[in-house]
């Protein structure tokens, strides 16, 4: 494929999620026409008078847009991370709970929850609990003897192993009419009830840890012919690797604390896109950034639309996730 | 000119090299031997700046590699290893493309002159027409070359190659030594291992041999290579022939020449 049939595909991948999050805003309980829909909009630049309800706004301003927005950059940033632990593991499987990221976020949610506190309150201590599971990680990783990688998936487990033991202690001690069933719903992933301002917390932390990948996504791909080829090709390895963990974890950490356990979409998602674009990182990780965003919004929209009780988004994932990846690993033929 | 001089390096107290000297000028081909575990890769390892903490010094041009940046050092010397397997496939063109990232300087990826780079390593090493295949599924010593195209895209003169050949088929292994004298007259300077004392007799212009982290004979191979080098070397007793036109020279094992 040339370059420039990649670069289309990527072009027509922006065109596919904005007509996607269009169609979006008019899926949903209460309905909002194109014409309604655009008096809304064009009412926040000037003065025209209602010829909808005010519920209508509020819905749209307070509900809709928040939850189709916070989809879309979930479903992105997961996406990218799994693309970029892939490359920096040289990894096939990595995906972005490979360090940790999820259980770490999921002790801090639970414990949030039986302690009382807002939403808001879990959320952030969803993001301080996986950051700081993904510090001891390196931490411990960086004290091991021999290969550095190896010993820091190795520590990854060990450290996930414990975030669950804890996770699985207060789900143990949790009140079980309110408190068991929020933590198992957090556990699950959803996207029900999310505020504007999560949003824009989510927003600006994937921006700032998306940039550097972008920058660096070009030279991701030297990273996975090995660490010492890597070098003798010129590239500062260790700082390359070290500054795509530290991006990649940080928005995925943003990600999993706003959204709960989102599982498959960072496995998946940058397979299927290797598959579309080819593995040069160059194009595969904007494909998997846009196809990532596109496909999470896709999935919830069925979450909360299709079934008359709204299914947790992770269970969606898992279900559509786990034999897409299964047709993808059979299909076989080698992309370039 | 790459120079090696007084190189010694140990992991931990353990002495793996000692006292290592010598120079490869440009346009030469040198063939480092040794049995396993002699020190070969580790004093590649040194001549690239993979390790650190050495004795002594690596020099290019007269410049100490110790002092350079990656990048620097990437246009000097280049490293092609026994087999390169990345995790993902890619295209050969943008296996290639790889070598051209120490003149990227602070650009995103690489661009059209790039390209042209690229494209011209892969016919200086016969396999433009593979530039659209995908790494994975060309031949081993196709894969080679494509590693050595790399290396040439990186702008460096010295090539270093850890046993370039020893997996690769017989006829593959013939025609990547064949590339690499065609790049000896274009001007570069090789220096790889090998563990086959007939190809390096056959192919480059000087021996190094290496026992025990120390260089124990040097020279050209018409003048060292013989019985006494292959037993001193691998430890086995064995018969020399040499080809009528003194092109080649074979070694039979001895009868029971297991010591």
């Amino acid at each position: 494929m040339t370059e420039r049939a990649k670069r289309l595909i990527i072009s027509a991948m922006v065109v596919i999620l904005f007509a996607g999050i269009v169609v979006s805003v008019f899926l949903g309980q209460f309905s909002i026409s194109p014409g309604e829909l655009w008096g809304i909009i064009r009412s926040q630049f000037t003065d025209i008078e209602p010829y909808w309800t005010s519920q209508q706004e509020h819905i749209l301003w307070t509900v809709r847009l928040p939850r189709i927005l916070a989809a879309c950059i979930v479903g992105l940033a997961l996406s990218c991370a799994g693309g970029v632990y892939q490359g920096v593991f040289e990894n096939p499987m990595a995906a972005p709970d490979f360090l940790g990221a999820s259980s770490g976020a999921a002790l801090g949610a639970a414990l949030a929850i039986i302690l009382g506190l807002g939403d808001r309150m879990i959320t952030l201590m969803a993001f301080v609990f996986s950051l700081a599971t993904i510090c001891l990680v390196y931490f411990i990783g960086s004290r091991t003897r021999g290969n550095k990688t190896v010993g820091l998936v190795l520590a990854g487990l060990m450290v996930s192993a414990l975030a669950q033991a804890g996770t699985s202690f207060i789900k143990l001690v949790a009140d079980q009419t309110n408190e068991l069933p929020e933590i198992t719903y957090w556990l699950m992933g959803s996207l029900t009830g999310i505020e504007a301002s999560e949003v824009l917390y989510a927003f600006a932390i994937v921006c700032i840890g998306c940039i550097p990948l972008l920058f660096l996504r070009w030279r991701l791909n030297i990273l996975t012919v090995g660490e010492q080829e890597a070098e003798t090709m010129g590239l500062r390895v260790s700082l390359v690797r070290a500054v795509s963990l530290v991006c990649a974890t940080l928005i995925t950490a943003a990600a999993v604390s706003i959204s709960g356990m989102i599982g498959w979409v960072g496995l998946v998602v940058p397979h299927f896109c290797r598959k579309l674009v080819g593995n040069n990182y160059r194009y595969l990780l904007p494909a998997s950034m846009l196809t990532g965003a596109f496909f999470l919004l896709m999935v919830d929209n069925v979450s909360r639309n299709l079934f008359p009780v709204e299914i947790p988004i992770g269970i969606l994932t898992a279900v559509i996730g786990a034999p897409f990846f299964i047709y993808l690993i059979t299909k076989g033929g080698e992309s370039a | 000119m790459i120079s090696v001089k007084n190189l010694s390096f140990s992991y931990g107290n353990r002495e793996v090299l000692h006292d290592i000297t010598f120079d490869a000028k440009q346009g030469e081909m040198l063939c480092v031997l040794g049995h396993n575990g002699a020190g070969k890769s580790t004093l590649f390892k040194c001549m690239l700046g993979l390790l650190r903490g050495y004795g002594g010094t690596v020099t290019i041009d007269g410049k100490d590699m110790a002092g350079m940046n990656p990048a620097e050092k990437a246009t000097h010397v280049a490293y092609i290893p026994q087999a390169a397997n990345p995790a993902f496939s890619y295209s050969v063109i943008d296996m290639v493309l790889m070598g051209t990232n120490p003149r990227l300087s602070g650009r995103v990826s690489p661009g059209a002159a790039e390209r042209e780079i690229a494209l011209d390593t892969l016919e200086k090493t016969g396999i433009e027409s593979l530039a659209n295949r995908s790494y994975s599924m060309i031949s081993g010593g196709e894969q080679q070359l494509v590693i050595i195209a790399r290396a040439l895209a990186q702008g460096a003169e010295t090539l270093i190659l850890d046993e370039p050949t020893s997996s690769l088929d017989y006829g593959n292994q013939m025609r990547v030594q064949k590339i690499l004298r065609k790049l000896i007259e274009e001007g570069y300077t090789i220096i790889q291992s090998s563990h086959n004392p007939e190809q390096a007799y056959t192919f480059s212009d000087r021996i190094i041999c290496i026992k025990e982290g120390r260089i124990f004979r040097e020279g050209a191979p018409v003048d060292i290579m013989d019985e006494r080098l292959i037993e001193d070397l691998y430890g086995i007793e064995v018969e020399m022939m040499t080809s009528s036109d003194k092109r080649a020279r074979f070694f039979a094992l001895k009868e029971d020449g297991q010591k």
